[in-house]
């Protein structure tokens, strides 16, 4: 199985180029071979739902301040993968998790971690906007108030989670309207606004644009990339030239029949620079995927 | 087959293109007669609810040619409906303190917390609570509840028949409904909403109060109106436990005889067709009608008030 030198942690062995600041600030962020600071890094995750081994041994680190791209074929993993990155598979019955998945160097699941604690860190953004049935205001106000957040100015709160998600002038004269006369685009900008009030570390993304139109789209591309500068974003994609267009880095997966059973189970095959995956994949499956021979 | 060039629906030409597809009307007799059908089902419930106005007008008519509506709202004796109502509302405020934070109670775990095999099992359960006939439960308040629980193990100062037990089992008896009701639609709540809640780090309980309730609220609301229906025109519990005596004072240690209590004691038969007494029973009974039907409008606008559709 395909376990690319890239998924190295915090163990460098090219030197880096430059500070991430400077990384930053060039439009064509020339990146390190290696994620530079790692925020998270799954070791040797497996799932399973009951029988079913859903993925395989997927060894997967994601830096500070970068766009990661999950990609590959339905059944590959990736959301699974993703999902388990803030424990939101602990709520599908009969979904098992082997291996670690470290969180600044913590295992979440490790015996007596909180679910609860490690989402306040970890947020998600969902494939279909689930915007609560709540007002535009509550929708942002709710993670600060569930969690407890020390919060001086709930409004100045509301007008900056707003802001960060590009809603703001959308929206500030009807904060106290429901969440539900927005349209599609704008609630899953919402949704993204939501989750970055509760100020996490790092945001996890579903499929975040694939209801929505193509300019909602490029709204929310642009907003990621805007995003990048405060947090760590993990997204899983179907759609291979957002992945070339949003991410850093690009994971790929693949599915694997199993022989006897024929059960398809994920795994990653490729993890490297967005660039190079897209440009020089180093896999022959990766290859076909991105030029669309995939069978 | 011909060369020239076809006409729309014509046959396929000799040009090699497949012949225009028939487009016209046809007929489907059966789809009528299904109409119809459906139509006549959805009409007859219409008319039974006026055809039950109806019967109730003449009557009541004649019984206010005779009664005024002064006597008829007041503490009259033999006339006055005020005890009934005061017993009928007592009875019913008591029933939803008990079901209402114990059905919710029962529907929140049920669509919340509970495995899905133990769903499986209460869920059922909890609905056949519904199936058991209201004189039995009038029975248990009369011979468990009130000697047994309230003047026995409570040593309560109560008489034989009283409100509070009356109350307390029709509360018990509605709990299916509210429970069964608000589980669907709390239920019906889609999953994205919890994932949504959870994923922002609030617990089970705060997604549950605070996003999966209000986003169910309406049907939540449909459930407790729907018990509370029930409550108030549920009469065997009322007739057996509440007693027979007009009472308006608000003790519940007291007997208190309730709208559909009267009209089922009156309704015994010693009246003649058309007398004042016989009258009487379709004025209560006309009440008891227009109270429901105030009370559901108030919830219904009071739900689309704060419905929150997802």
């Amino acid at each position: 199985m395909a376990n690319p030198p890239a998924t190295a942690t915090t163990s460098v062995d090219k030197p880096i180029v430059g500070s991430l600041s400077e990384v930053h600030a060039d439009a064509d962020r020339p990146l390190p071979a290696h994620p530079v600071t790692t925020v998270m890094e799954a070791r040797d995750l497996n799932v399973f739902y009951g029988d079913f081994h859903a993925v395989h041994d997927v060894n997967l680190a994601y830096g500070r301040n970068e766009i990661t791209a999950m990609i590959g074929p339905s059944g590959c993993g990736k959301s699974t993968v993703l999902r388990c990155l803030n424990r939101m598979n602990d709520l599908v019955t009969g979904a098992r998790v082997e291996g670690q998945v470290l969180y600044h160097d913590q295992d979440i699941y490790a015996k007596g971690v909180d679910p609860i604690a490690v989402r306040t860190h970890i947020g998600m953004v969902f494939q279909k906007p689930n915007p609560f049935p709540k007002s535009i205001y509550d929708n942002i106000a709710y993670g600060p108030r569930v969690t407890g957040m020390k919060v001086d100015s709930m409004d100045d709160l509301v007008e900056e989670a707003l802001r960060g998600a590009a809603l703001w002038d959308e929206v500030k004269d009807k904060l106290k309207q429901s969440a539900y006369g927005l349209s599609g685009g704008q609630q899953q900008r919402l949704c993204i606004a939501r989750t970055i009030a509760t100020k996490p570390d790092v945001i996890l993304m579903d499929e975040p644009c694939s209801a929505l139109d193509p300019i909602a789209t490029a709204r929310v591309e642009d907003l990621m990339i805007d995003l990048r500068k405060d947090y760590t974003i993990i997204v899983v994609t179907h759609n291979m030239q957002q992945a070339a267009r949003v991410s850093d880095r690009t994971a790929f997966f693949t599915a694997r029949p199993d022989e006897t059973t024929g059960n398809r189970t994920g795994l990653l095959v490729e993890y490297d620079l967005t660039s190079k995956i897209f440009s020089n994949p180093g896999d022959k499956r990766t290859e076909d995927y991105i030029s669309g021979r995939f069978g | 087959m011909s060369t020239t060039t076809a006409g729309p629906a014509g046959p396929s030409n000799a040009t090699g293109l497949p012949a225009a597809p028939f487009l016209g009307a046809k007929r489907r007799p059966l789809e009528a007669v299904i109409k119809a059908l459906l139509i006549i089902s959805a009409m007859l419930s219409i008319a039974i609810t006026f055809g039950i106005i109806a019967a109730l007008i003449r009557p009541v008519i004649d019984f206010f040619g005779e009664i005024p509506f002064s006597t008829f709202f007041s503490n009259d004796q033999q006339f006055g409906v005020l005890p009934l109502v005061v017993g009928t509302l007592m009875v019913t405020v008591i029933a939803l303190v008990v079901a209402v934070p114990l059905g919710l109670g029962a529907a929140m775990y049920l669509s919340e917390y509970a495995s899905r095999r133990a769903r499986k099992v209460l869920k059922p359960t909890v609905e056949l609570l519904a199936g058991v006939p209201s004189v039995v439960y009038g029975f248990f308040a009369l011979t468990f509840v009130t000697p047994a629980l309230l003047q026995g193990l409570l040593n309560l100062e109560i008489g034989f028949t009283n409100a509070l037990a009356a109350g307390l089992v029709l509360g018990v008896m509605i709990i299916p409904t509210i429970a069964s009701l608000a589980e669907d639609a709390l239920s019906a709540v889609p999953q994205a909403m919890r994932q949504g809640s959870l994923a922002m780090g609030a617990n089970r309980m705060q997604t549950t109060v605070r996003v999966v309730l209000p986003a169910a609220i309406s049907g939540v609301a449909a459930a407790i109106v729907l018990g509370m229906s029930r409550a108030i025109g549920e009469t065997m519990i009322v007739a057996l436990a509440a007693g027979a005596q007009k009472n308006s004072s608000l003790d519940i240690f007291e007997g208190h005889q309730t709208m559909t209590g009267f009209m089922a004691q009156t309704a015994g038969g010693e009246n003649p067709v058309g007398s004042l007494e016989y009258n009487t029973l379709f004025a209560v009974g006309m009440l008891l009608f227009l109270i429901t039907l105030v009370l559901n409008m108030i919830s219904i606008s009071i739900v689309r008030r704060f419905r929150q559709a997802y």
